[in-house]
């Protein structure tokens, strides 16, 4: 029944694994940082393999390296736009996993209390386990398999409709079913009710019935969302796929899976506080959704948008001395990372002083846009932070706004009915002059008119973020 | 249309209207030049160059006066030079309207357009045609070289061999741009340059020339400079008061004193006590450009320069722009040339004299037998008003610590409350569940605790890595199918083997992710 050498591994697995976070804190440590990962997830894996886990090894092998084939052929294949989409649908299996599993403790558990009544001998490495708890710890159990199925079924509907609003496949304007909140609140009672049946009777059915709610939950809380909150949704469904694999390790009385939950769970709310910190809205009306709570009519924007073509930027860049470009989501959309860099080799190769940017929600993901210009051979360390770069708006000749809206919003700051009022921005408008490459006029995705746009010193580069750039790049000399 | 320049008959006057360069432009306009022989002499410019810029030299004032059909000069015209306009013509000079009513009188029954160069509208669309500023820019360079001419000694400090020479300190009364031009030659002398204006709006451009701004301790909400067009006003009494004791103090360091302050239509008002001229050292310079409007200084003699009894020289030049009359008559005569082509909007050598342009109707004084002097107000202020600093409130050390620690209490007293709760909560789930759950649920805290501590860290910059590799790592749950699937009914089996493929999926996946994205950042 004990396992000493499975244990001493689960320690050292769940030593790498805290290494492996805390080694993300700078570029070069995080290199090293995934092979503490990738070994302490061997580690756990073989473990578990040669231990309690024997049982039909071999097919669960070959189970592994399919699943790897899968896994490794898609990371291999996936574009670096196409991230969030991965990232989200990759969540969606560890929903998935940790209900089918909860489903498992839940038949092992009626196994073992058949086999009891049977007077039977059992077998299995969990339903010895099983066998031997008390009442009171059986109860504990039955809460912590619920709740592992419940946050496992939300993870699951939540991170397949994401990973369908980021791929563009379900549409990203947030939508609700008639009735809105009620409807998510309902479901929840039923979640609550079903425990309480599920704690008398012990039985299959009350765990189904949470189980179907639980997935609406999950795909009617995303639906209501916007394509403009996407990073807050997609960090807090990480953040669920860590709990749920928590709650699983409780019922299983497995710590590493207790540690490593908590870990990814703790990680996940953390991005989630600061995504919403950097849209200065709370938590909440992310969760449910849609801008809301605007205390009067938006302030009028006067002035028009003056277009601009590519031999005036050009002119404009050729006799700048600082430039800083603000990329956003519609930079990803054009795959237009790779422009943006030769851009910037030719600026810089003329020994001009050229800086990025990046605002901690621009994008569809925590981090989106420093992964896509790390892919574009974009050095790192011209890469800034908006807390850096903002005072530094004042002493730049030329802003460049690629495909970005609500973080370069003035309205933020001067208006204070609008929806975004006192959500911080990058303030490109104090630089001498601003160019934004924009697909057309009209809104963003949240649909807040923005007064940049009317600015004096800004000016309007219509057209697809790509076409533009190719247009500009061979007038740069 | 020609346009005409006569040779300037006020006594002293050496500019000119047109110049060679001006002409130029000007029949590029579609207009033909003539000029009196002899009126760019003094200036430097030669009837042949005229010739050469394809103007028509004419050997009298009268035939001039007779054959343009714009007159353009730079004095105010003569009672005799009036006299000549007639329905037909167009004068453009400087003329003082506010000053000299009976001359605009005759002047508009003559039925001729008069336009005024000193009545320009300060907007920023007639800069180009301010010859007020660009005659004050050349009268406030000229001041401080005229300075230099009767100052004894050096601007700059030196450490020679023959000993250490202490720098000159100027000071420049009044910041408009006459004030500015000299601050700014003063400065490049090497002087030390303080500079004084009744805007306090008008000390950052003092800063920016390279002067001190010289406050006074004096407590009262200022007059908006953009209110009267960027014109000084008229200060209250306890402002002057406190404006020359400052002086006062000033005196007897200075070494050379510039003063320029004018106010619209109005005496100059007296910056310069008898007292303080008194108290400065001999072989020190006073530059009065107010001079023709009475002086800043009483003691100040129009057009002479006076040396006092304690050896101050007084200069009271009011003709400084025409002592440089090359360089000003180029500028006056670009300013004149601006003034034709916004008059002859199609280039086509036909001026429109459009009334309902802000510029032209309040540049001009008469038309149409018409007194149209003063002209309605602009419908463009001339300077946005400016919104009132809000100054953060400095906070001194002893607030500052005060502060410090009442954070810091704070903080303390937030971490207290947190453990507290956090331990009674505990305390009680300890109470009611079994020990093998507390077991776990420790780890379980502590594992919280840990990964806050460690995700704080995390840079921003990979906060996409940092959800692949969590993403990868949650994948621990195969552990829970793995022990699961070697036992009970067929259904645990498949619902366990489709969950280890399914996370099998995502380690590989993940990790390979991540590694992709990391190797991808590197430094430049």
């Amino acid at each position: 029944m004990d396992y000493g050498f499975t244990t001493a591994a689960y320690v050292v697995a769940a030593v790498l694994f805290i290494l492996s976070l805390g080694g993300l804190s700078g570029q070069e440590s995080a290199k090293r940082a995934v092979w503490y990962g990738i070994v302490g997830m061997a580690l756990a894996v073989f473990a578990t393999l040669i231990g309690p886990g024997s049982g039909l090894w071999l097919l669960s092998l070959l189970l592994i390296a399919a699943g790897g084939a899968i896994g490794w052929y898609v990371a291999k294949k996936v574009e670096m736009t196409e991230m969030p989409q991965l990232v989200a649908a990759m969540h969606s299996l560890v929903g998935l996993a940790a209900v089918f599993v909860g489903f498992n403790a839940h038949f092992t558990m009626k196994a073992v209390q058949k086999a009891h009544a049977a007077g039977e001998a059992i077998t299995g490495e969990f339903a010895q386990l099983v066998a031997h708890k008390t009442p009171v710890e059986l109860s504990i159990l039955s809460v912590e398999l619920f709740l592992g199925i419940f946050i496992g079924a939300i993870t699951f509907t939540g991170s397949v409709i994401a990973y369908g609003k980021l791929a563009g496949k379900v549409t990203s304007t947030a939508t609700k079913l008639p009735g809105g909140h009620v409807l998510n609140a309902s479901a929840a009672a039923i979640s609550v009710l079903c425990l309480f049946w599920y704690a008398q009777s012990g039985g299959f059915l009350p765990l189904l019935l949470m189980t179907l709610a639980a997935l609406f939950i999950g795909y009617h809380l995303i639906m209501g969302i916007g394509g403009a909150d996407m990073p807050v949704v997609v960090s807090m469904l990480n953040s669920y796929s860590g709990w749920a694999a928590a709650a699983i390790g409780f019922s299983l009385g497995n710590d590493l899976l207790i540690v490593v939950g908590a870990l990814v769970g703790s990680s996940g709310a953390i991005l989630s506080y600061i995504m919403c910190k950097a849209m200065n809205r709370s938590f909440i009306s992310v969760i449910l959704g849609g801008f809301g709570g605007t205390t009067g009519p938006a302030m009028e924007v006067e002035g028009e948008q003056v277009a601009i073509e590519a031999d005036g930027v050009a002119q404009a860049l050729n006799e700048a001395d600082s430039v800083i470009i603000i990329p956003g989501y519609g930079m990803a959309v054009a795959q237009a990372q790779q422009g943006v860099a030769e851009l910037v080799r030719k600026l810089r190769a003329k020994g001009k002083n050229v800086r990025f940017a990046i605002h901690p929600v621009a994008g569809r993901l925590p981090g989106h846009m420093n992964v896509l210009l790390a892919e574009a051979k974009v050095p790192y360390d011209i890469v800034m932070e908006m807390d850096e770069i903002n005072d530094d708006f004042p002493d730049t000749d030329v802003a460049i706004v690629i495909g970005s809206n609500d973080i370069v919003n003035p309205a933020a700051q001067e208006d204070p009915n609008s929806p975004i009022a006192g959500m911080p921005v990058l303030e490109c408008w104090k630089a001498k002059q601003v160019f934004v490459s924009k697909r057309g006029q009209g809104t963003g995705y949240s649909g807040i008119e923005n007064p940049l746009f009317f600015k004096d010193n800004t000016r309007m580069f219509y057209g697809d973020a790509k076409a533009s750039l190719d247009k500009l790049l061979p007038m740069i000399d | 249309m020609k346009i005409g320049t006569p040779k300037e008959i006020f006594e002293g006057e050496n500019r000119v209207a047109m110049t060679p360069d001006s002409a130029l432009a000007l029949q590029k306009l579609g207009h033909s030049c003539l000029i009196e022989t002899g009126a760019g002499e003094k200036a430097g410019f030669s009837d042949q160059l005229y010739r050469d810029a394809g103007v028509e030299v004419v050997d009298s004032a009268e035939a001039l006066y007779s054959g343009a059909d714009i007159i353009a000069k730079v004095r105010p015209p003569s009672d005799a030079e009036v006299a000549r306009l007639n329905a037909s013509k167009t004068l453009i000079s400087f003329f003082y309207p506010g000053s000299s009513e009976a001359l605009m009188k005759t002047a508009s029954e003559t039925g001729a357009s008069v336009i005024a160069m000193d009545m320009v509208p300060r907007i920023s669309r007639a800069q180009k045609m301010d010859a007020l500023s660009s005659m004050a820019n050349i009268a406030g360079y000229r001041a401080v070289i005229e300075a230099g001419n009767n100052f004894g000694r050096f601007f700059t400090g030196q450490v020679t061999a023959a000993g250490k020479v202490p720098p000159a300190k100027v000071l420049v009364v009044g910041a408009g741009v006459a004030g500015l031009a000299a601050i700014g030659t003063a400065t490049s002398l090497g002087a030390i340059t303080y500079a004084f204006d009744v805007r306090p709006e008008v000390a950052e451009q003092v800063e920016s020339m390279g002067a001190q701004f010289v406050f006074l301790d004096f407590e009262e909400a200022q007059q908006d400079g953009a209110a009267t067009g960027g014109y000084a006003s008229v200060s209250s009494p306890e402002f002057a008061a406190a404006q020359l004791a400052k002086f006062r103090e000033l005196a007897p360091e200075m070494d050379i004193v510039i003063t320029t302050a004018l106010i619209p239509n109005r005496e100059a008002p007296e910056l310069w006590t008898e007292d303080m001229v008194k108290a400065m050292k001999p072989g020190s310079v006073i530059v009065d450009l107010a001079a023709e409007r009475g002086g800043n200084c009483k003691m100040t003699v129009k057009d002479e320069k006076i040396v006092t009894d304690n050896g101050v020289t007084i200069i009271g030049y009011t003709d400084f722009p025409s002592r440089m009359a090359a360089q000003s008559s180029t500028l006056y005569a670009t300013n004149i040339r601006h003034m034709m082509a916004d008059l002859t909007p199609e280039k086509d050598g036909v001026v429109n004299h459009n009334m309902d342009d802000d510029v032209i109707r309040g540049a001009t004084i008469a038309h149409a037998g018409e007194v149209t002097f003063p002209p309605p107000p602009p419908k463009v202020k001339a300077i946005a008003a400016q919104k009132p600093k809000e100054k953060a409130k400095e906070l001194t050390p002893e607030e500052k610590k005060a502060a410090e620690a009442a954070a810091f209490k704070a903080q303390t007293k937030q971490q207290v409350i947190l453990l507290a709760v956090g331990a009674v909560l505990l305390l009680a789930v300890g109470l009611v569940a079994p020990a093998s759950f507390m077991q776990h649920f420790i780890v379980f805290v502590l594992s919280v605790f840990v990964g806050f501590q460690v995700i704080w860290n995390v840079s921003h910059s990979l906060h996409t890595p940092l959800m692949a590799v969590t993403n990868a790592i949650s994948s621990i749950i195969i552990l829970g199918a793995l022990m699961q699937i070697g036992s009970g009914s067929f259904i645990v089996i498949l619902l366990a083997a489709l969950s280890v493929f399914m996370t099998g999926i995502n380690i590989f996946g993940g990790f390979l992710v991540t590694r992709r994205m990391l190797a991808m950042f590197q430094k430049s």
